[in-house]
């Protein structure tokens, strides 16, 4: 009866495993069939020989190194900025009192309940006003020194820094950057980690913004440049599986190093969020 | 920069000078420093564009005709905005897909987590949740295109199977029906197109449920089932009356999450239906899809800022009706 059991519960979760990784297998295999093949009947299910084909077709169809290069700059960037500024907000936020504190921070929590969709088409116009349309600077900027970000290292500085410690560094004649840099940010590197982890992931992935902001196809990421090429007449699917199963692959690596790390992160971030 | 422990002298032991003054300028300017990387992007990239886009939904515009084509319309954009039957039809489809999404999810999620955490531990426990949470950081429209060649009409392997499963012996019969009908056009047909949206966005979502879910299973003490044991509850009833009420803020928080974020779906319809006025029937058209075509396909900016506060209103109130029923419940589980 235990075992029956303990077999019934694999069996549930396996076919669960099953569902969610089918779609992941069979792109990894489509990437390597021509157009007919993936159509053909019986559905071929083992690794194909028409890959290097494929790859040809793909680079012809989108500058697929360029635009992978686009992706992970943004994000990159994007990353690298918003750990910077969202730290150095909630330092602010933590360290200080000043006048209208709290009101800035009441309007940055109710910002945050601002849908993003609201934002679209503002968005878009001040971006064009500014004149910095169709530029990677618009896609990573602008979000940088998001509430929720703030929000989320702030919370954590509040568990993990005590104030003595701030009054400490204070009166060893320290600086208010010296405390900032040298001491405050090592002490949240796990909140950092975690804002970068969700935003990385977040950049990476993102395709709206992509969507109203790019227009010329070498600044394309790789999100805005699969699904162009979708509705091409004819579209050679080998080659489009092919890049969407490249465009998965890093971070499916990152996640078969860093599984718990990225789980922990990413619904951290949505509780907190 | 400064000495901080002059600071801590009385007062009166300095003197008012030029240079004290310039100090205590600083020193109230530090934190505005630190914190001024919000304030400039919140202002021109949040405060400035909302204020802005209440004045641009009274306006007419074609943003490539320029900023002096703008003409003040009055409420003409809010009043063409709800007659239009397409806004309506977005509306109805979102509501239609939040439902058909959400509730698959969390009634897959809530019983795999349950199972997971009673039954299973360490690294078994982390390699199925952690598989079933891939989906959640892949990206949303390279998971849609796959299914868009999964759900092909013709030749689709989905077809397939359920045609080789109408062949096959024993449960042939339950799927003698599909040479018949073959073949299902998922995506080419209005009625066919939601729930082939929703199957997606339940696959790629559950798995981030589930580790929610998980945690909040985690936070109940073995303590309570035992109690629970020694009262003679069984199975079932260890889960229903002790282990569900325990995670009611975690369902609350989850379905919070899940509401939010399909309310605003775009990316799984926009890719299925190839970015094509919703599909068939306007079937996939959901209201953030709709302001989309509005405002980047038809160029009304004007209209599409309109729609923006529409759909805000319709947010809002939808979110303000699930607290309202579930917040106190959901918030006071524990309790």
């Amino acid at each position: 009866m235990r075992h029956l059991s303990k077999i019934g519960l694999h069996a549930v979760m396996l076919i669960g495993v099953l569902i969610t990784i089918f779609p992941f297998v069979w792109v990894a295999l489509m990437g390597t069939h021509t157009r007919g093949d993936i159509y053909s009947s019986p559905p071929p299910f083992y690794v194909g020989n028409n890959l290097l084909q494929n790859y040809a077709e793909l680079l012809d169809i989108m500058p697929f190194w360029t635009v992978l290069f686009n992706s992970l700059y943004i994000s990159v960037m994007g990353t690298i900025a918003a750990v910077l500024f969202c730290s150095m907000c909630a330092f602010g936020f933590y360290a200080y009192n000043f006048k209208g504190k709290n009101l800035i921070f009441g309007i940055m929590i109710a910002s945050m309940m601002v849908p993003p969709v609201l934002m679209l088409i503002p968005s878009f116009l001040t971006l064009k006003y500014l004149g910095i349309l169709d530029t990677h600077f618009a896609l990573w900027f602008p979000g940088a020194a998001s509430a929720f970000g703030i929000f989320l290292i702030r919370q954590y500085m509040g568990n993990s820094i005590t104030r003595d410690l701030l009054d400490a560094a204070k009166v060893d004649g320290a600086s208010d950057f010296r405390i900032y840099w040298s001491i405050v940010l090592p002490l949240i590197k796990p909140a950092l980690a975690t804002l970068a982890i969700v935003i990385f992931i977040g950049l990476w992935n993102n395709f709206l913004a992509p969507l109203i902001i790019l227009s010329s196809p070498d600044k394309f990421v790789l999100t805005l440049a699969l699904r162009s090429v979708q509705s091409i007449a004819n579209s050679p699917w080998g080659a489009i599986m092919l890049g969407t199963f490249l465009s998965m692959v890093p971070l499916l690596l990152a996640f078969m190093f860093f599984s718990r790390q990225m789980m922990d992160g990413l619904t951290a971030g949505a509780v907190k969020g | 920069m400064q000495t901080s422990s002059e600071e801590k002298l009385p007062r009166k032991l300095e003197k008012p000078g030029r240079a004290s003054r310039i100090r205590a300028l600083r020193k109230s300017l530090v934190p505005w420093f630190f914190i001024s990387p919000f304030l400039i992007l919140f202002l021109v990239f949040n405060a400035f564009p909302l204020g802005f886009s209440i004045f641009l939904s009274f306006q007419e515009w074609n943003p490539v005709a320029g900023l002096n084509s703008m003409k003040f319309v009055g409420f003409k954009n809010y009043l063409s905005a709800v007659d239009d039957p397409w806004l309506w039809k977005s509306i109805y489809n979102t509501v239609w897909l939040a439902f058909a999404a959400n509730i698959p999810q969390h009634l897959i999620a809530i019983p795999i987590a349950y199972l997971l955490v009673a039954s299973l531990k360490g690294t078994v426990r982390h390699l199925y949740t952690a598989t079933m949470f891939v989906p959640f950081i892949t990206s949303t429209v390279a998971v849609s295109l796959i299914f868009f060649t999964i759900y092909s009409a013709n030749t689709g392997i989905l077809n397939q199977w359920l045609l080789a499963l109408s062949t096959m012996p024993f449960i042939g019969g339950l799927f003698s029906w599909v040479p018949d009908v073959m073949p299902i056009r998922w995506l080419g047909k209005s009625d066919l197109l939601k729930p082939a949206i929703a199957f997606v966005v339940v696959w790629k979502y559950t798995g981030f449920n589930i580790v929610i879910y998980s945690a909040g299973f985690l936070t109940i003490s073995k303590d309570l089932y035992d109690a629970a044991k020694v009262d003679g509850c069984n199975a079932w009833q260890q889960f229903w009356y002790v282990a569900l009420p325990m995670i009611r803020p975690f369902i609350f928080f989850a379905v919070t999450l899940s509401i939010i974020g399909s309310l605003q779906l775009f990316e799984e319809p926009y890719v299925l239906t190839s970015g094509n006025s919703g599909g068939v029937g306007q079937a996939g058209l959901t209201a953030s899809y709709y302001l989309y075509l509005v405002g980047w396909e038809w160029l009304e900016m004007g209209q599409a800022a309109a729609i923006s506060w529409i759909l805000f209103l319709f947010i809002a109130v939808v979110t303000s009706v699930h607290f309202y029923f579930n917040g106190r419940k959901g918030l006071e589980g524990n309790q």
